[in-house]
């Protein structure tokens, strides 16, 4: 053992890099090991959904503790999403039958995109504005910004209900969309520091040959931060689409709920005191598709903005 | 004729701009910097006020009445504050959420800090990372359904399980004394990865070699850890303790797909008090006034945090 002091790889600091030619090494065993039992905590939970999912629903008590669905069939996803006639004999088997998913899917990309698509141009206006335009009452406007970021959304929602329904929006798109749609203090923010990090020598020669602060903002400044935008799009429509509280509050009806809502909606409807746990597992697999498909082609992106953001 | 055009040119490139600054009224709005910058900021700034200032202060006047949406508000001073201080229900809410948030901050902290070394000492990949942030990605009431499934007596795949291991079967959410720490261990699921992903990006700030030194000084691992990567990761720790610790005060969404504040009251949060005196008994004075004491709470929170932590510098400068 008298090599041990001269090979770095028995004393292993937090960044070392770990040797291979170690002959075995227990530490980097038991690390791959903790991260592998990770691995499979952070995605068992949705494996038992999508299995549940793919479940014939008479199977559910027999197949509990199997790990893959008996009799898989696509069954479940059909009646939630409407595609199977209402007259069909299977449809009476499950304690409720008329799940309208597709339509709350619809909602939600609604909502989605009223909330999000606004709320980044808008944003991304002020940012640009707070980044490089000097008015009066600047630093006071930003700070107001700032502080609006303390107060529990819960705070919030009480007023703000009032206000929607006062406005005769309850249940309405706008309604649910409004308070997201002009700004979000975490969207300006975000946007103002990636502005400020790039260097303003090309919009000031810009502005020596004459263009105008909107040419510049349009031209130069949203063309030069396309990927920060792009990433704070990505962020702010995740958020979106897993909202709950406030389309809750305000977005009730079936028309315009949201996938959120009406998951929670169909766990409440209890026929005999048991929910429809296939058709339910079904839908959550459905909320999460466009989840798995935005971390499948922008997986880096969205893994490097959260970690650099920690948004919540 | 294209000959005579070309002729005037230079001329007209050249003093066009004097003349046309006198061109007054749309140019002032196209390069006026202030007219500029209240013009980008408008759209903001009126979302702003209507959304977030007003309905701030508007919270606190709602708070000072008696108000069921159905009458006009009637002002009562600070009624509701001294009912709030008597109300056994407040202070129990209080007490669960408290609770709720020891189970989850520290449970949360240690597994983001294994996972986070793990990360930056042997699997780096982006991948894995993916992995691991998965459960925060996804919405909390598909989380929260997800585990109620899990945990079924009777159907779940957990408690099958349990009941195959010899354990027997555990009512989860109907317990009284573990409705809440299951509550809590949905939440430190989903945000596990994320407080790890935060830690791990603290961690890749800290130069490598301050690490050589202390291996040649002869530190093991685990004293590189305490006397080094801790220390050095503290604006990072502040951040996630302070944002998860006022994130877990307002648990609301896994509530109200779960066990809706039972049984006997046992998960009855804060945030889920609050929605029941708003938004099922419609007392929106006395919800305003208990959401205005939780924003009190969250803000001596933070302050003593920030104090305790010194958050503002790192050892690094």
């Amino acid at each position: 053992m008298a090599s041990n002091t001269e090979t770095p790889s028995s004393r292993l600091t937090p960044f070392a890099p770990i040797r291979v030619n170690s002959r075995f090494n227990v530490s980097l065993w038991s690390g791959w090991l903790v991260l592998a039992v990770f691995a499979v905590i952070s995605l068992g939970p949705m494996w038992i959904a999508i299995k549940t999912a793919l479940s014939d629903s008479s199977t559910l008590f027999s197949g509990a503790s199997s790990l893959l669905p008996q009799h898989p069939t696509l069954f479940n996803f059909e009646r939630v999403m409407g595609l199977i006639s209402r007259t069909d004999p299977r449809l009476e088997q499950t304690s409720f039958g008329k799940v309208d998913f597709y339509r709350a899917l619809l909602n939600s990309f609604a909502f989605t995109l009223l909330a999000v698509v606004p709320q980044i141009s808008f944003s991304a206006m002020a940012a640009y504005a707070f980044a490089r335009l000097r008015f009066f009452g600047h630093r006071l406007i930003f700070f107001l910004f700032l502080a609006a970021t303390m107060v529990p959304g819960v705070v919030l929602f009480i007023p703000n209900f009032i206000l929607i329904k006062d406005l005769g929006w309850l249940n309405t798109y706008q309604g649910m969309a409004a308070p997201y749609a002009l700004m979000t203090p975490f969207a300006v923010f975000f946007l103002r520091q990636m502005f400020l990090s790039t260097p303003k020598e090309l919009e000031e020669s810009a502005r020596i040959d004459g263009a105008s602060y909107f040419a510049i903002f349009f031209r130069i400044v949203v063309p030069v931060h396309r990927s920060a935008l792009a990433t704070l799009t990505i962020l702010a429509g995740l958020n979106a689409w897993n909202e709950f509280f406030w389309p809750f509050l305000v977005g009730r009806d079936e028309s315009v709920r949201v996938m959120a809502v009406a998951i929670n909606a169909f766990r409440a409807q209890q026929a005999g005191g048991v929910p429809d746990w296939s058709g339910l597992m079904a839908c959550t697999v459905l909320g999460i598709v466009p989840v798995a498909i935005l971390l499948v082609f922008f997986g880096r992106k969205v893994v490097e903005s959260l970690q650099y953001t920690g948004y919540r | 004729m294209p000959s005579g055009a070309r002729l005037e040119s230079p001329q007209s490139l050249v003093p066009s701009r004097p003349l046309r600054r006198r061109t007054s009224f749309l140019h002032v709005i196209r390069f006026n910097e202030a007219i500029c910058a209240w013009i980008f900021i408008a759209p903001a700034l009126l979302g702003f006020a209507t959304f977030y200032l007003i309905p701030a202060f508007r919270a606190l006047y709602i708070s000072l009445t008696d108000w069921n949406l159905l009458r006009a508000p009637k002002f009562i001073a600070m009624a509701n504050y001294s009912r709030l201080w008597d109300d056994s229900n407040f202070w129990n809410s209080m007490k669960v959420t408290l609770l709720y948030v020891l189970y989850n901050i520290p449970i949360q902290t240690v597994i983001g800090l294994l996972l986070a070394v793990l990360l930056a000492r042997i699997g780096r990949s982006v991948v894995l990372r993916s992995i691991i942030l998965a459960p925060y990605l996804i919405a909390n009431v598909i989380a929260a359904i997800i585990w109620f499934w899990m945990l079924d007596p009777i159907l779940g795949f957990g408690n099958a399980v349990l009941q195959w291991v010899g354990i027997g079967r555990i009512p989860f959410f109907t317990d009284q004394q573990l409705a809440l720490p299951t509550i809590a261990v949905v939440n430190i699921w989903r945000h596990m990865g994320l407080t790890a992903l935060l830690f791990y990006t603290g961690m890749q700030a800290i130069p490598k070699d301050i690490y050589e030194a202390a291996r040649i000084e002869g530190a093991g691992p685990w004293r590189s850890f305490f006397n080094i990567t801790l220390p050095l990761i503290r604006p990072t720790m502040v951040f996630v303790l302070v944002t998860s610790i006022i994130g877990s005060f307002q648990v609301f969404d896994t509530i109200a797909v779960t066990t809706l504040g039972g049984p006997n009251y046992s998960t009855r949060t804060i945030v889920w008090y609050i929605y029941e005196n708003g938004f099922v008994n419609f007392r929106m004075g006395y919800a305003s006034a208990l959401s205005c004491a939780l924003f009190v709470c969250l803000a001596i929170v933070t302050l003593v945090q920030m104090r305790i932590l010194r958050s503002g510098h790192s050892e690094l400068g």
